[in-house]
C-alpha cells in the first residue's frame, strides 16, 4: 500500500470584541432576543449605505501584526455574492485580493518539535445570520441579530502535516486572539469557526492532491477528529485505486463522519468585485506602528520570561493558557509575592478550583492583592501551608483579606513553644507503642504523632516546631 | 402666475405675512394634480393626508424656511418613512420603509413639503419610463411621446405644473434627459455632493440624486437644501458647501466653454443642432468665448456603462429575494421561492440588466469585461480632466433627440442605450451636468447640457441661469392640447 | 466574444431568475447584440491603465465604535412577507 503525506490548510474565522456591527451602530451582543439588534443597514433595507467601523479595522491591524502579517499600506473592501437567507444583502462585505494582513506565521510545539505555520493572509469581512432551521422541515426561521458583526478570516499556508498540528495551530492562533483581546474566541458562541481543507499525496511526490473542505467544526476536538476521519477516508479512496472529489463536507459530530455538502461543479461563483459604498482603505505608517504600541507580550514571549525566572516549563505553560491567568499571575507577582509560591498556588489550587467549577476567574471573589497576602502569612509562618488552603478557599468562594480571615477564625499558627511542648509531653506519654517505633527507626510513627497534635489544634501548630519538639522529647 | 409658480423670495414674504398658507399651496398642487394626473402618470402614490398634515403642521409652527412649504414630488426610488417607495418596481409593490433618506430630512428641515412619490423605470433602468413596473408617464407637451427616463414621472410632473420641484436620480442620463424632453431644469450634481443614503441603489458609483426643477435659480434653492457631507454615506464628499443661489450673476464674460465636436456629430437629430448652436451664440453674446474640442473616448462610454452599472446593479438587486421585504411568491423550496419571486418581480429590461452584469462579473469575464470597463472609465474621467485644465464648461446637447414615440424604440434595448450618449460619458467621469430648456424643435423642447469641473456646481449653475435669462424660454406645455 | 445560450441560462440561475425557453432565447440574442456593441472596447489599449472603482480620491471614512438605536423588532419585521416568533420565516433550505 501507498504511503500518503497529509496536507492540511486551516480558514479560522474569528468575530472581533467590537461594541458595535461593522457597518452601522448595532450592538454586538452574544444571546440578545431574536432580530432585537438590528437596523435598516444591517437588515440591507432597500438604499441603505455601509460605514465602517474603526476599532473593528484597528482589531484587524492588531490580529495582523500579533500574527506577523506585513500590513498593506492599501487596502480595500469588495462584495461577494451568493444568495442564502441568513444574507439579508446577497452580499458580503469582504476584501479579496487586498486584506489587511498577509504573509504571517505563528509557531506551535508538537511532540516537543517547535514547527512554523505560514498565515497566508488576515481579511475584514462582515458575518451572517443564524439560520434556524425547523424541526418539521416546514422551513426556516432567521435571525439578523448576528449578521454584520465584524469578522477576521485567517487563512493558513498548507504547511501543517497531521491532525494534531491542526489542533496545536488552532490553540496557538486562539491564544493570541485572546491575548490581543481582538476576540473572545468562545467556540460555543460561534465567535471562534474553523473550516478545514485536506489533502493526501503519496511520500515524496511534490504536487498537492485534491482537496476536500470542511465546514464549521465546531470545536478543537471535531476539528481533529474531522481531520483523522478524512485522511483516514482518503486514503481508503486512493488506495481502492479511485480519486478523491473535489467537494465540501460537513462534520456529522453524532455519527463521526463526514457528510458531501457541494460538489465543485456546483461551485459557487461569488463574482467579487470592488464594494462602491465603500472607499480604500490606506495604513499609513504612524497608524500601524500606534497599533503596534498597544500589542501585549503574547503568550510565546511571557513562557520564556516565566522560565527565566525560574518557572518549570509546565509550570509556564500552564499560567500562559489564558492571558487572565497570566495576567493574574503578573500582578500577585508584582505584589510582591514569591514567583514560584505564586506559580504553584495558581497552577494548582486556582486552576483545579476553575476547573472543578467550570468558572472564570473573573467570576470569583479572589484577587492578586488578597492571593499574594495569603502566601506571605505562610512565608512568614502567621500560618501553615495547610491552613493556607482554608484560606484559599474563603478568599475564592467569598473574597477578603486574608489577614482578617486569619484573625477572625482564629487561624493563626500556635508557634509558642512552652504550649506546644505541653501538648508533646502529654501525646508521648498517650503513645508508648509509636515512641517504641520511632526509636526503632520507624519514621511514620513520627507523621502519627505530629497528625495528633496537629488534629487537636485545628491544624494551627507549627508542623516544623512539633517534630522538632518530639524528637527532642523523646531524646532522639 | 399661478401660486406654484411665484418666485421663492415672493411666497416667502407672503407666507411670513400670512397672506397665503403652506395649506393653500399644497391645495393647489392637489388641485393640479387632480386636474392632470389622469392623463400623464406621474405619481405612484400620492400621499394627500400626509401632505395635508404636513401642511398644517407648517402653518402652525409659522416659520417659513428656504423651500417655502413648496409642494413637490420625490422619484420613487427615495426611501420615504412610512410611505410606500416601490423604485418603479413590483418586487417593491408593498414597501413601505422604516426609514427617510438624508435628502428628506433636510427637504423637510428646510420646509419643502411632499406630496407623493413619482413614476419612473423600475429601479432607474430606463430612458423612456417605458420600463415602469407599474404604467409609462406621459410627456405633457406631446401625450403619445415618452417623457424621458428614468426620473419621467419628476420631469412630467414639474413640466405639467403638478409640483414645483421634484427629486430625480442620475446614473446615466436620467436626471437630465427627461429634463431636457420635458422642458424643465435638472441638476446631476458631482459624484458625492448629495448623501446617497436612502437612495435605492441601481449602480452606486454613479448614482447620485438632483433635482428637477421650472427655473435655473429654483435648482440652486433646491441643491443648498439637500447638499453636503453626510455621516451616512462614506462616499459623501467632505467639501465646503456653496452659496449656489448667489452664484447666479448672469456674467459669462470671458468664460471658456468647450464643445466636443462628438456632442454634434452624426446621430444628433438637426434641430437639436440647431438649437444647440442657437444657445452657444447666446453665451457667445454675452461674452463667453466657445470652442471645439474633442473627448476621444467618448465613443466608448455607452458601452463602458453598460457593463460597469448592469455589473453593480447585478449585486445591488440581489436583496430582492422574498425574506425581508417585497413581494413574494412562493415555491416548493427556498430556491424556487428566490425564483419565481424575481422571475414575477422584476421586469425584462431589469432582468435582462441582471443577466448582463451577473456575466460580466462571472468568474472567466471579469477582467474581460468589468475590469476592462473600469479601465476605460479611466480614460474617459482624463478626457475631461484635459479639457478642463483649459476650459470652464463643456456644453452640448443633452440628447441626440426629442422626445420620441412611446414604443417606439422598446424592441431594441441598443437604441435605446444609445440615446443616453451625450449624458453618460460625464456620469462616468461623477461631473456635475444640468440641462436647461433651449428652444423647441418640431414642437419639443431641447434640453442644453452644460458640465463643470468636480464640485463646481456653482459654476454650472451661473452658465445655465444667464443662458435661462437670455436665451429661448419655453411657455407652459398645454397637456393634451397636441396629442396625435 | 459571444454568449451561448447554454451560458444565459446558466447566468440566469445565479441570478435565480427563471427564465422560459423563449425568453432565453430572446435574451440570447440581445446580450450578443450588446456585448458585440461592448467589443469596441478591446479596440482601446488598456495595459497600465488604472481601473476606476470611486471617482472620489477618498480614504479612509471611518465611524467610531458608537452604538446607535436598533430599530424595535416589530419595525425590523413589518415588511417581512413571512415570520414566525420574532423571526424571518423562509422555505425549507436544501443543501444536498
Amino acid at each position: 500500500m501507498t504511503q500518503y503525506g497529509t496536507v492540511i490548510g486551516l480558514e479560522v474565522h474569528a468575530e472581533l470584541s467590537t461594541k458595535t456591527k461593522i457597518f452601522c451602530g448595532c450592538a454586538t451582543e452574544f444571546g440578545a432576543p431574536a432580530n432585537t439588534h438590528t437596523c435598516p443597514v444591517c437588515l440591507g433595507h432597500p438604499g441603505v449605505l455601509p460605514v465602517l467601523n474603526k476599532q473593528a479595522v484597528e482589531f484587524a491591524i492588531k490580529a495582523s501584526l500579533a500574527l506577523n502579517c506585513k500590513i498593506a499600506e492599501s487596502s480595500k473592501f469588495d462584495r461577494k455574492n451568493y444568495f442564502y437567507p441568513d444574507l439579508p444583502k446577497a452580499y458580503q462585505i469582504s476584501q479579496y485580493d487586498k486584506p489587511v494582513g498577509e504573509g504571517g506565521w505563528i509557531e506551535i510545539e508538537v511532540e516537543g518539535k517547535k514547527k512554523r505555520i505560514g498565515i497566508t493572509r488576515v481579511h475584514l469581512e462582515e458575518d451572517a445570520g443564524k439560520l434556524n432551521h425547523s424541526e418539521n422541515g416546514d422551513g426556516s426561521l432567521v435571525d439578523y441579530n448576528r449578521v454584520g458583526v465584524p469578522l477576521i478570516e485567517i487563512v493558513s499556508e498548507p504547511d501543517i502535516r497531521t491532525p494534531a498540528e491542526g489542533r496545536a495551530y488552532l490553540e496557538k492562533l486562539k491564544q493570541i486572539l485572546q491575548y490581543t483581546g481582538v476576540s473572545d474566541v468562545k467556540m460555543e458562541e460561534g465567535s471562534l469557526r474553523c473550516d478545514a481543507n485536506i489533502s493526501l499525496r503519496p511520500l515524496g511526490q511534490e504536487e498537492f492532491g485534491t482537496k476536500t473542505e470542511m465546514k464549521n467544526l465546531n470545536s478543537f476536538r471535531n476539528v481533529e477528529r474531522a481531520l483523522e476521519y478524512e485522511q483516514t477516508r482518503q486514503a481508503e479512496v486512493l488506495n481502492r485505486g479511485e480519486k478523491v472529489t473535489q467537494q465540501t463536507m460537513r462534520w456529522l459530530e453524532t455519527e463521526n463522519r463526514t457528510k458531501v455538502m457541494r460538489s465543485k461543479e456546483e461551485a459557487h461563483d461569488y463574482r467579487y468585485f470592488p464594494e462602491p459604498d465603500l472607499v480604500q482603505l490606506l495604513i499609513n505608517k504612524e497608524w500601524k506602528e500606534s497599533i503596534q504600541a498597544t500589542l501585549p507580550e503574547l503568550p510565546d514571549a511571557r513562557r520564556t520570561r516565566y522560565i527565566e525566572v525560574g518557572l518549570s516549563a509546565y509550570d509556564a505553560e500552564l499560567l500562559t493558557s489564558t492571558k487572565s491567568i497570566a495576567d493574574f499571575f503578573d500582578e500577585v507577582t508584582e505584589k510582591g509575592a514569591d514567583s514560584k509560591a505564586a506559580a504553584n498556588w495558581i497552577s494548582g489550587e486556582l486552576l483545579g478550583y476553575l476547573n472543578t467549577h467550570d468558572k472564570e476567574l473573573s467570576e470569583t471573589a479572589i484577587t492578586a492583592q488578597s492571593l499574594a497576602g495569603m502566601i506571605e502569612l505562610i512565608q512568614k509562618g502567621t500560618i501553615s501551608s495547610t491552613i493556607g488552603k482554608k484560606v484559599f478557599k474563603e478568599l475564592i468562594e467569598q473574597g477578603g483579606d486574608p489577614s482578617k480571615i486569619v484573625e477572625d477564625k482564629g487561624w493563626v499558627q500556635i508557634s509558642d513553644e512552652g504550649k506546644l511542648r505541653e501538648m508533646v509531653a502529654e501525646v508521648v506519654a498517650a503513645n508508648p507503642q509509636s515512641v517504641t517505633d520511632l526509636k526503632n527507626g520507624k519514621d511514620r510513627a513520627q507523621g502519627f504523632l505530629v497528625g495528633l497534635i496537629m488534629k487537636s489544634t485545628k491544624g494551627k501548630a507549627n508542623p516544623k516546631l512539633v517534630n522538632k519538639l518530639i524528637r527532642e522529647e523523646i531524646g532522639l | 402666475m399661478s401660486l406654484l409658480q411665484e418666485p421663492i423670495g415672493s411666497l416667502h414674504k407672503r407666507l411670513q405675512g400670512k397672506e397665503i398658507t403652506a395649506t393653500d399651496l399644497v391645495e393647489a398642487s392637489l388641485a393640479r394634480i387632480q386636474e392632470t394626473e389622469g392623463k400623464l402618470g406621474a405619481f405612484l402614490k400620492i400621499d394627500d393626508e400626509g401632505a395635508r398634515a404636513r401642511a398644517n403642521k407648517l402653518d402652525e409652527q409659522g416659520e417659513v424656511g428656504p423651500l417655502v412649504a413648496l409642494p413637490i414630488g420625490i422619484k420613487d426610488n427615495i426611501s420615504t418613512q412610512d410611505v410606500l417607495t416601490t423604485a418603479g418596481s413590483k418586487i417593491l409593490g408593498d414597501y413601505t420603509p422604516v426609514y427617510d433618506a438624508t435628502v428628506m430630512d433636510k427637504l423637510y428641515y428646510a420646509g419643502a413639503n411632499m406630496v407623493g412619490k413619482l413614476n419612473m423605470d423600475e429601479f432607474g433602468m430606463g430612458s423612456s419610463n417605458e420600463n415602469s413596473g407599474f404604467f409609462p408617464v406621459r410627456n405633457p407637451w406631446d401625450l403619445s411621446r415618452v417623457p424621458g427616463g428614468s426620473s419621467g414621472g419628476a420631469a412630467a410632473s414639474v413640466a405639467a405644473g403638478q409640483v414645483r420641484f421634484a427629486l430625480g436620480s442620475d446614473t446615466g442620463g436620467s436626471i437630465r434627459q427627461p429634463a431636457a424632453f420635458c422642458g424643465v431644469v435638472g441638476l446631476k450634481p458631482t459624484y458625492g455632493r448629495v448623501s446617497r443614503y436612502g437612495l435605492i441603489a441601481f449602480a452606486s458609483s454613479l448614482d447620485q440624486i438632483g433635482p428637477l426643477t421650472p427655473t435655473v435659480e429654483d435648482a440652486a434653492h433646491v441643491l443648498e437644501a439637500i447638499a453636503g457631507y453626510d455621516h451616512r454615506d462614506s462616499t459623501s464628499a467632505e467639501v465646503d458647501n456653496v452659496k449656489y443661489t448667489s452664484a447666479l450673476t448672469g456674467d459669462v464674460k470671458g468664460l471658456k466653454v468647450a464643445v466636443p465636436r462628438e456632442f454634434l456629430g452624426e446621430g444628433v437629430e438637426v434641430g437639436v443642432k440647431e438649437k444647440v448652436k442657437q444657445a452657444l451664440k447666446v453665451l457667445n453674446d454675452l461674452g463667453a468665448e466657445v470652442e471645439e474640442v474633442s473627448l476621444p473616448h467618448a465613443e466608448y462610454a455607452v458601452a463602458t456603462y453598460y457593463l460597469l452599472s448592469p455589473a453593480e446593479a447585478s449585486s445591488n438587486l440581489a436583496r430582492y429575494d422574498g425574506v425581508r421585504f417585497g413581494t413574494r411568491v412562493d415555491g416548493e423550496n427556498l430556491i424556487d421561492m428566490y425564483c419565481r419571486t424575481r422571475s414575477a418581480g422584476f421586469g425584462a429590461e431589469v432582468k435582462r440588466r441582471i443577466m448582463l452584469g451577473t456575466y460580466a462579473l462571472s468568474s472567466g469575464y471579469y477582467d474581460a469585461y468589468y475590469l476592462k470597463a473600469q479601465q476605460v472609465r479611466t480614460l474617459i474621467r482624463q478626457d475631461f480632466e484635459k479639457i478642463f485644465a483649459d476650459y470652464d464648461v463643456v456644453i452640448g446637447p443633452t440628447s441626440p433627440t426629442t422626445a420620441f414615440k412611446i414604443g417606439e424604440k422598446t424592441s431594441d434595448p441598443l437604441t435605446m442605450y444609445l440615446n443616453d450618449i451625450c449624458t453618460i460619458p460625464v456620469s462616468l467621469a461623477g461631473l456635475p451636468a444640468i440641462s436647461v430648456p433651449c428652444g423647441l424643435a418640431d414642437g419639443l423642447p431641447v434640453g442644453l447640457q452644460i458640465v463643470g469641473k468636480p464640485f463646481d456646481e456653482a459654476g454650472v449653475l451661473k452658465v445655465a441661469h444667464a443662458y435661462e435669462q437670455h436665451g429661448e424660454r419655453l411657455s407652459a406645455p398645454v397637456i393634451g392640447g397636441d396629442a396625435s | 466574444m459571444s454568449i451561448s445560450k447554454e451560458k444565459v441560462e446558466h447566468v440566469a440561475k445565479l441570478a435565480r431568475i427563471y427564465l422560459t425557453s423563449e425568453e432565453a432565447e430572446l435574451y440570447t440574442g440581445q446580450l450578443n447584440d450588446i456585448l458585440g456593441f461592448a467589443e469596441k472596447l478591446n479596440q482601446l489599449d488598456t495595459t497600465n491603465v488604472e481601473p476606476t472603482s470611486h471617482v472620489l480620491p477618498m480614504a479612509n471614512v471611518l465611524r467610531q465604535d458608537e452604538r446607535k438605536s436598533s430599530l424595535d423588532r416589530g419595525k425590523a419585521l413589518a415588511n417581512a412577507p413571512e415570520q414566525k416568533d420574532g423571526m424571518f420565516k423562509v422555505p425549507a433550505v436544501f443543501e444536498e
